[in-house]
């Protein structure tokens, strides 16, 4: 009963202000008649219309979801093994540190006509575009969990000769783990916003694309609805990893909650 | 005992730390001998150095002099044939690992194959009283419960030396009369050799068949002390005994006379 009524609770809670703010948009526009903000209903009309069009979806929206899909799991690996590395090489780490927050400190998408005239208009650019902004704070913070390990599990590891692959499995990456998984939520919001981005110069199709066409052909319904999709994907995104993290933290979790009593 | 051989030597072992602040004389010159099967105590005031002795003797931390022998082999890195329970118990538990993955860990890096491991686990679970929370994480159990996995982690390892660091100075009394008596079995059991380390005089002389007294820091060895109590202990037979209010008595009355030594030779 009172498990029911907590799901109902929470369920409010998290539609709530989203079904308030939907109310207040529909409100606002049912008078007014400027193009450049629709109607909620105008704008889902055009959301089904564009984004579900097997056209569009297999030529924009998988695409670009394969793309990001792609250039984030390359940061993460990257970011991981690079940032192991690193942090557990004290003269590496002080050799590359000032370096890699120089490298960090770049806006990406400064990167992005360099990365055009590398590599070409194709897709190895738009996914190092994604790579070049995400990899990083994936990379810094698994550098300082590394580095951080707890010297006292240090010494445990070191005096039950607990080394190589199996020290990295179930010591160094389990104790970097709650900084990795903050660097990789990180991580998949930036990666989401370079793929927008890597979209919007040279390009002929993908999410990005679209939405600036639709913009240029002002059909104003199908760019908010393009802003929409974005936004349903950062949440889908959100959801998947808060799944993940919960599982791959409970320890985490669940020792901090015994320690705050 | 004089003709054997011992099985662990620490011989004029120093140890300066180089701090930010200037260096740090944690050891100044510790000599003695562990014979094989032997129960040790080292017992020292707090601060003394019995922590960075114990990692020197494991092969943790490198000495400034001297040297530790174990097995007729200078220790120069962690030995395959030596457990460690550290005196931080709580944090030498891997989190994110259950009771049993804990305790399984350093076997399965020594190889010890799958089959093989659960029952060595097993039992060494079984015989700290933990068989029933195989599948619990460490930050589950109580610091007592926590400490006897940290032994019985070292006591499925195997090992010839279990060495010990203080490992009862935060749970409660009667805990750690439990715990004191389950390090006695285990030693028992096992016939492991055993050096632990306490600040606490009464449980140097309750536990150890010897007991080497350290003087306050710049740190010696005071005393070397055979502990003629009867090997069968109990909690309050052993304690009422004449003979270990003597024993007790004259331990506190070194560490005394090693604080006093040092005064009058600051002054
Ligand atoms: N890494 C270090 N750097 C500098 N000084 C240190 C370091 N570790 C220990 N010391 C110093 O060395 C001395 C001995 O420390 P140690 O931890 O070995 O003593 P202990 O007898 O184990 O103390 P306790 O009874 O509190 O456990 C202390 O004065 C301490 O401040
Ligand atoms: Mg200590």
């Amino acid at each position: 009963m009172t498990a029911v009524r907590r799901t109902l609770a929470s369920a409010g809670f998290t539609l709530g202000l989203p079904l308030l703010l939907l109310l207040g948009w529909a409100v606002a526009t049912r008078s007014t008649t400027t193009i450049y903000f629709p109607t909620p209903a105008r704008v889902g009309e055009a959301f089904v219309a564009t984004w579900l069009d097997p056209e569009i979806l297999g030529r924009d929206v998988l695409p670009s979801l394969g793309r990001f899909a792609i250039g984030v799991a390359l940061s993460i690996v990257i970011g991981i093994a690079a940032g192991t590395v690193i942090g557990s090489t004290p003269w590496l780490r002080a050799l590359l540190e000032p370096m890699l927050e120089f490298f960090r400190a770049i806006p990406p998408v400064v990167l992005v006509p360099v990365l055009m005239l590398v590599l070409g208009l194709g897709d190895t650019m738009r996914l190092a575009v994604i790579v070049s902004g995400s990899v990083w704070p994936v990379l810094l913070n698994t550098v300082e969990g590394v580095r951080a390990r707890d010297p006292v599990l240090v010494d445990t590891s070191r005096s039950y000769r607990v080394r190589g692959a199996l020290a990295l499995r179930y010591f160094v990456l389990p104790a970097a783990s709650p900084q990795i998984m903050a660097g990789i939520r990180l991580c998949l919001s930036i990666g989401l916003i370079l793929m927008v981005i890597s979209e919007m110069f040279a390009a002929s199709s993908g999410l990005g694309y679209q939405i600036v066409f639709f913009q240029r052909q002002y059909m104003i319904a199908e760019m908010w609805s393009g802003i929409v999709l974005l936004g349903l994907v950062g949440v889908v995104v959100a959801a998947v990893f808060h799944v993940v993290e919960r599982r791959v933290l409970h320890w985490y979790h669940g020792s901090r909650e015994v320690s705050r009593g | 005992m004089a003709d054997r051989t011992p099985l662990l030597s620490v011989t004029e072992l120093s140890k300066t730390y180089l701090s930010a602040t200037g260096p740090v004389e944690a050891i100044r010159s510790i000599s003695f001998d562990v014979y094989p099967g032997e129960l040790v105590c080292i017992v020292g005031p707090s601060g003394c150095g019995k922590t960075t002795l114990l990692k020197c003797v494991s092969g943790l931390l490198p000495p400034t002099s001297g040297t530790v022998t174990l097995d007729g082999a200078e220790v120069t890195r962690p030995p395959a044939t030596m457990a460690v329970v550290f005196q931080e118990y709580g944090q030498s538990l891997y989190p994110w690992l259950t009771v049993r993955d804990n305790v399984a860990l350093p076997l399965r890096a020594r190889g010890v194959p799958r089959a093989e491991r659960a029952a060595v686990v097993e039992r060494a679970l079984e015989e700290v009283g933990l068989s029933h929370v195989l599948r619990t994480y460490p930050w589950q159990l109580s610091g007592g419960m926590q400490q006897r996995v940290a032994i019985a982690r070292a006591v499925a390892y195997q090992p010839e030396v279990l060495v010990m660091d203080e490992p009862f100075a935060a749970v409660d009394a009667q805990t750690r009369a439990d715990l004191e008596d389950l390090v006695r079995r285990v030693w028992k059991d096992l016939g492991v050799t055993v050096l632990f380390v306490t600040h606490d005089i009464d449980e140097s002389v309750y536990l150890g068949e010897r007991v080497v007294v350290l003087s306050a820091s710049p740190t010696v060895v005071q005393e070397d002390l055979a502990v003629d109590l009867p090997a069968e202990r109990d909690q309050l037979g052993t304690r009422a005994l004449p003979r270990f209010t003597e024993l007790r008595t004259h331990v506190y009355g070194q560490i005394q006379r090693a604080k006093r030594g040092e005064q009058v030779g600051a002054a």
